[in-house]
């Protein structure tokens, strides 16, 4: 159990960094929605349109870091397991 | 001598009718106008944009100077990539908008008017008004006049397109939004970018 705990927040860790690269590496905060610029050929403006998108950011990162803490945390205070 | 006199009024208001100004509606079918904001604070970066734009221009192509308006945007229509920063943007702590559903600019005068093809730039002093707070404030602004381009934009629609940029920057202070708090990540400059196009069917 205390190995198995170890494990999740290992994985946690390394899935959410993994995950947060392969998005962009955005160093801001968490976006649920990007802008993808448009533009109109008769007059030449540039509009924005917004797309549903997750992306993950630093918050990510830090509740990520937070759950495999506490679970790191918890294995701690679990007994070994006897052989 | 009758006849005449008809065609002398026909002729004076034909002219009348040339020489009037058109009045643009900046309700874009296509979606496309918009008005866009970056807060660039030392520890954070804000951009966004606003899509609820709406209002009315009268336009004289032969007297850009004589240029009036009200543009309009709606503030719940304002749009940040985070949904959390969004919910407290429009949050009474910040812009209200339930209190304060709309952003103005009214022109009241043009100035500096130069004018080459089609295209005028001028420095516009006008009303702007946010968060209950009304402010004179002069900002550039650039008109191109698309004449008879409706039809290319909107299908089945005749008529003319004034195109207006403008780039400013305001103080949130000036305005009531928190001033002189979370300065460090929301900056008190706020860098507008006003993009829009308005048609004048005929």
């Amino acid at each position: 159990m205390k190995r198995t705990l170890r494990i999740i927040a290992l994985v946690l860790i390394v899935g959410a960094i993994a995950f947060w690269a392969a998005a962009g590496a955005n160093r801001g905060w968490t976006k649920t929605r990007v802008p993808k610029k448009v533009v109109d050929e008769v007059t030449g403006l540039e509009g924005v349109q917004w797309q549903d998108r997750f992306v993950p950011g630093v918050d990510f990162l830090g509740a990520a870091l937070l759950g495999a803490g506490i679970l790191a945390g918890i294995s701690i205070f679990v007994p070994a397991q006897s052989k | 001598m009758k006849a005449k006199l008809t065609i002398l009024a026909l002729i004076i208001m034909s002219g009348v009718a040339l020489a009037a100004p058109l009045k643009f509606d900046f309700k874009d079918p296509k979606g496309i106008n918009n008005a866009g904001f970056k807060l660039d604070a030392p520890l954070e970066s804000i951009n966004g944009s606003a899509s609820g734009v709406y209002g009315t221009v009268t336009f004289d192509p032969e007297n850009p100077g004589a240029t009036k308006g009200k543009i309009t945007v709606s503030t719940a229509s304002l749009i940040v990539p985070n949904p959390m920063q969004n919910k407290h943007m429009l949050s009474d702590k910040w812009l209200d908008a339930a209190t304060h559903p709309t952003i103005v600019f009214e022109s009241k005068e043009f100035k500096n008017v130069q004018t080459t093809g089609d295209t005028t730039t001028a420095d516009v002093t006008g009303t702007f008004a946010l968060k209950g707070v009304s402010k004179e404030l002069t900002v550039p602004v650039k008109l191109t006049y698309l004449k008879d381009k409706l039809a290319e934009r909107v299908p089945n629609q005749k008529g003319d397109l004034l195109v207006i940029r403008s780039n400013f920057t305001i103080k949130r202070s000036d305005f009531n939004i928190n001033p002189g708090q979370f300065e460090d990540k929301v900056s008190d400059a706020i860098e507008i970018t006003l993009s829009i196009a308005g048609a004048s069917s005929k």
